[in-house]
């Protein structure tokens, strides 16, 4: 109990739990996940809410993202600054949408930010195309890629503007039966 | 005060604010980011407050001079005041008059902090007292402007009277609570000194409490930032977002909702709230405390990633069997085995809990007892030993009926388990069964993001690019079969080599369980290790071999995969189905075997008897004295339902046996020989032949419900099966987890986890059915035993029901029962079941045709907004050119086209803004 409590304060794990799908266990294993990446770098003590900050490097190493093909592009959305480097906070957030409580609009949410390569808000082809290539490792050819892609707008996109924004990526992903259990990590 | 103690936050936030105007501030600057709102409500206040502080400033600066009564109420309002403007005077913080105004904040919080420093000494003295020295120069530069700047306040507040007024009120009504909260607190301070004083001061303040309608407008808002506190995990804002909004709310919460009690059910609102804190506490905790309790958890976690969901869906099924087992475990062991063990009578008092004469010598071999003879028999474990005594020990347990209902219990309990979880997973794959998707799901959800293994990563690209590959194969044309004729030949083909492989596993089975019983009439010791267990072996064994068969047969079929591997999963099914059943009937036949026996004994025993009775009757003469024999001694009968309830369980111990060998044969030995072998070996055995075993989910979630279903047949007769079933599924969730992590590879195919979840249930829930039905008729039909278990001397099983209703509960009820219970009653009841069935059917039914009908209708109404979209395109840029030509009206026909947008559908906004 004693170390526990120099992490954290009581009112801090409060707010956490409040704003994260985790319990109060969970955060604390959370935080030393965080803290094995770069124990040099993060304190042990979080009380005063101390300015650090991982780099995607470290990151994208850890075991539950390392051979994930759209890592970066998690970290980058859930990172503050958009290049992925990631505080406790932002840690924190990645892993409570990726929890299997976190509900389906939420985890929709972010997961249409992650195949949303460019930041345009709209998933266009070129997204998509990414998408496949990182999917498939660059297995299909091009002819392929261009029909799976012009199929998926072709099915997804409800206003026929060639590109899928986020209601018509909702639309879509509510209805896939197997989107909950393969979006989220287990940590 | 007890109502003081019941709010303790709002003291300490309004003492907060009191002692440190600059903290106030703080927190105003935060209150900027509020909603729009509650900003405005702000600003009025601000105004009302000056108004208010005309009076109120000149009693401060003679404050010392007044009497104490009246020094008091004043000193309140002062505080109030400052309160009031620390919070509220964000806005024109850089003005000049903002100095002004807190100069004279600290003034007027001088007053009461220097009382305060006097009464209660040091505390917050030395804060305060910094504050202070601070103020002090300030103070007495300001004064002199203060009465200008009533003026001007006046004037001002003079302006926007009128057209504020439902604002002002709000503001009033904060001040009000805010008054009232420091009436508490100052009562507390000064209440040892006078209490009269101080009721005549609540007096004064209770007439301007607040009226009902803003009462509702604050509580509104309070309950508004609860409802935001609790979703704002699901808000998808950055973290420092989220937590900041959390802290606001939070202090908004606290804030007012003390205030909130001001009617008469203050009191019972504080509690309220108070309690509903301590509840979601409690919540809190004991979520946590759940979480916790959920084993296995990173075990699970491990295989998950190592393997991707669908092997550790296999361990989350494993998981919650042992929930489910250890439940049933509880029901039996707390109602049955216990009771029965420690109120029952001891072992050796009456002959159905005595090993008999004949067996005493062998009943402590280790082979007797691995076979449930000897001391197992006569033991807890099964049904023959418990006693017909209708109340048992000081709490008079009705152990019968105890016995008859939990058998009952479980089977019912597991019904609804089964039925709940079904429904459920149903809900959350809901409607997932059109294929309009097909593409978008590949390319979104076919990443499985739990994966953290390279292997398992490659296996799920390639498995990923071969499904997109079939399904633009599929796409551009739907594949023509080039040789009909010959699939369907192989196909006919396969299955009648699959019925001929299950009919001969049938019949093998009847025969080996047949010749069991004649051996078991020749006497078990003649006869060798494998010919006592046979039946065992064999059924082990076919389970073993034939689903490997029927898997050699299949590549005959050539299906998709998925097609192979449910044909595979029902032909397994079929084959532990027929095996199960065969052994059944095989038992019937042997039930109805020792009944016969059992009837010449029962002959044979009333002679014995009468005999005893004779011959001792004849050595005695007159005095007759009771007669004593050892319980060993005296003669009994078969007791079927022990000889069920052994075959059971040897079943089941031979079937957990059979699995753990196979997998340290079937995966470890070849783990391991293809692992040492392949350095001198002449091809490649890791990439070649043998190379490592995949995990083989769906067997071992089949060879999970058969284990399943053989407990819930067999625990009326052994209840020790719950027990022993949690004990293997113990051991093989560590052994299982040990194995695939050691010797297993990840699947090359990967199938889909969460749709066959619900396939696993339904048959669960079909093996349940099946297993009961068999238990259910033994207990209907067949006349217990007369002379072991709890239902002995009785008809019929069921009979301990009508006994119990017959003297534990008054006549009337009995009646009750009868008149309920008489065919009359019970057909129309039925009747209406049956009905109530059709009806809820043919609703749902109808409910399905809605649904298509309503799908059909959205994709119509979503091909037709399509159409309009694009008109309603071409139709703005048009107006777009035109608009574009006469410059100076550009922005009217943008709008236009806008606002037909938004009649339409709102996405098409954007995208014409992108197109402008």
């Amino acid at each position: 109990m004693g170390n526990k409590q120099t992490i954290f304060t009581t009112q801090q794990l409060d707010a956490y739990q409040d704003c994260t799908y985790f319990t109060r266990k969970e955060i604390l294993r959370l935080f030393y996940r965080y803290r094995d990446l770069a124990p040099q770098l993060v304190p042990l003590d979080y009380t005063s809410h101390p300015d650090v900050k991982l780099p995607y490097e470290l990151i994208g190493s850890m075991p539950e993202l390392k051979d994930n093909p759209f890592r970066q592009r998690i970290a980058e959305v859930f990172s503050e600054d958009g290049e992925g480097n990631m505080t406790l906070d932002d840690f924190l957030d990645m892993f409570s949408v990726l929890s299997e409580m976190a509900p389906r609009d939420l985890k929709a949410y972010y997961a249409f930010k992650i195949y949303d390569f460019n930041n345009d808000d709209f998933i266009c082809k070129s997204d998509l195309e990414k998408t496949l290539n990182k999917l498939t490792r660059n297995e299909l050819t091009e002819d392929e890629v261009r029909m799976v892609c012009e199929k998926v707008i072709d099915e997804a996109d409800l206003d026929n503007d060639g590109r899928l924004s986020l209601e018509d990526f909702q639309h879509m992903i509510v209805r896939a039966p197997d989107f909950l259990s393969t979006f989220h990590i287990r940590i | 005060m007890p109502r003081d103690s019941l709010i303790p936050f709002d003291n300490i936030s309004n003492e907060d604010e009191l002692t440190s105007p600059h903290r106030g501030r703080e927190r105003s600057q935060r209150g900027e980011k509020r909603d729009g709102v509650y900003e405005k409500k702000k600003k009025k206040k601000v105004t009302s407050r000056r108004r208010e502080r005309s009076g109120v400033d000149e009693g401060g600066v003679q404050l010392e001079h007044e009497r104490r009564d009246k020094e008091k109420r004043k000193r309140k309002r002062n505080t109030v005041q400052a309160r009031g403007e620390g919070e509220e005077n964000h806005k024109e913080r850089e003005d000049e008059r903002k100095s002004r105004k807190t100069a004279k904040l600290g003034k007027s919080l001088r007053n009461e902090n220097s009382q305060k420093i006097q009464k209660e000494g040091e505390e917050e003295g030395e804060e305060n007292q910094e504050e202070e020295t601070e103020k002090k120069p300030k103070r007495k530069k300001k004064h002199g402007h203060s009465k200008k700047e009533e003026a001007e306040d006046e004037g001002k507040y003079e302006l926007k009277e009128e057209t504020q007024e439902v604002e002002k009120k709000n503001t009033k009504t904060v001040a009000e609570t805010g008054l009232e909260q420091e009436s508490s607190e100052d009562t507390e301070e000064v209440h040892e000194e006078d209490k009269v004083d101080q009721e005549d001061h609540e007096n004064q303040v209770r007439p301007c409490s607040l009226s009902p309608e803003e009462l509702e407008k604050l509580k509104e808002a309070v309950e508004e930032r609860k409802k935001l506190i609790q979703s704002l995990r699901g808000k998808p804002w950055s973290m420092k977002k989220k937590l900041l909004t959390l802290r606001e709310s939070q202090e908004f919460v606290e804030k007012y909702e003390g205030a909130l009690g001001k009617a008469k059910g203050r009191k019972l609102y504080a509690y309220k709230v108070i309690m509903t804190k301590k509840w979601m506490k409690f919540q809190r905790d004991f979520e946590n405390f759940k979480t916790a309790c959920i084993p296995w958890e990173m075990k699970i976690k491990e295989i998950e990633s190592h393997f991707g969901s669908s092997v550790a869906s296999y361990f989350i099924f494993l998981r919650w069997m042992y929930g489910i087992n250890m439940i049933l475990f509880g029901l039996t062991f707390g109602l049955v085995m216990v009771p029965e063990a420690l109120m029952g009578k001891p072992y050796g008092s009456i002959p159905r809990k005595t090993v008999p004469r004949s067996e005493e010598a062998s009943a402590m071999n280790f082979a007797v007892l691995w076979d449930c003879g000897g001391y197992a028999q006569y033991s807890v474990l099964f049904y023959g030993y418990y006693n017909d005594q209708r109340a048992i020990g000081w709490l008079k347990f009705r152990m019968p009926l105890s016995y008859f209902l939990v058998g009952v219990g479980t089977v019912a309990y597991s019904y609804m388990v089964v039925i709940r979880t079904m429904a459920r997973n149903a809900n959350e794959s809901g409607v997932g069964d059109d294929n309009s998707f097909n593409f978008s799901w590949k390319m979104f959800t076919s990443w499985d993001y739990l994966i953290g293994n390279p292997e398992t990563a490659d296996n799920k690209f390639a498995s990923i690019t071969t499904s997109f590959k079939e399904a633009i194969l599929e796409e551009q044309e739907n594949r023509k079969d080039d040789n009909i004729h010959l699939t369907r030949f192989l196909r006919v083909l396969a299955n009648f080599l699959v019925l001929c492989c299950l009919a001969g596993s049938g019949y093998l089975i009847y025969f080996v369980v047949r010749r069991s019983q004649k051996f078991a009439l020749d006497g078990l010791e003649n006869h060798t290790w494998w010919e006592r267990n046979e039946v065992n072996m064999v059924m082990s064994l076919l389970g073993m071999f034939c689903p490997m068969l029927f898997d050699v047969i299949s590549t005959l079929e050539n299906y998709h995969p998925r097609v192979a591997l449910q044909w595979q999963l029902g032909r397994i099914f079929a084959l532990f189905l027929g095996n199960l059943y065969t052994f059944i009937i095989a038992l019937m036949d042997e039930i109805n075997v020792k009944r016969e026996e059992e009837k010449i004994i029962k002959f044979n025993i009333t002679m014995w008897e009468s005999n005893l009775y004779n011959g001792t009757g004849s050595e005695n003469g007159t005095t007759v004295s009771p007669i004593i024999i050892q319980p060993a001694d005296v003669p009994r009968g078969p007791c079927w339902e022990t000889m069920v309830g052994q075959e059971f369980v040897r079943l089941i111990i031979s079937d957990t046996m059979t699995t753990y060998i196979t997998l340290l044969i079937g995966d470890f030995i070849r783990a391991v020989l293809v692992r040492f072998l392949n350095y001198c070996w002449c091809w490649d055995l890791e990439a070649g032949f043998p190379s490592y075993s995949e995990f083989d989910v769906s067997g071992n979630v089949l060879g999970l419900i058969f284990n399943q279903g053989m407990i819930w047949m067999g625990a009326f007769y052994a209840p020790c099966l719950p027990a022993l079933n949690v004990l293997r599924l113990h051991v093989s969730m560590y052994l299982q987890c040990w194995a695939v992590m050691c010797c297993n590879v990840p699947q090359e195919r990967v199938f889909k986890a969460s749709r066959s979840n619900n396939f696993y249930m339904a048959m669960l829930l079909v093996i349940l059915f099946l297993s009961t039905l068999p238990a259910i008729y033994t207990i209907v039909t067949i006349p217990p035993s007369f002379d072991c278990g709890p239902f002995s001397g009785k008809k019929r099983m069921f009979d301990v029901i009508q006994e119990t209703l017959e003297s534990d509960f008054p006549s009337w009820f009995s009646k009750v029962f009868i008149y309920a219970s008489n065919p009359g009653l019970v057909l129309p009841f039925i009747l209406l079941m049956v009905l109530a069935i059709y009806y809820l059917q043919s609703t749902s039914k109808s409910y399905k045709e809605a649904n298509v009908e309503l799908k059909k209708k959205l994709q119509t109404q979503n091909e037709e907004n399509k159409k309009k979209n694009k008109q309603a395109a071409l139709k703005a840029q048009l107006d777009l050119e035109e608009a574009q030509k006469v410059a100076s009206q550009a922005p009217k026909p943008r709008y236009k086209s806008e606002k037909f947008c938004y009649n339409s559908l709102s996405v098409t906004e954007k995208c014409q803004q992108t197109k402008t």
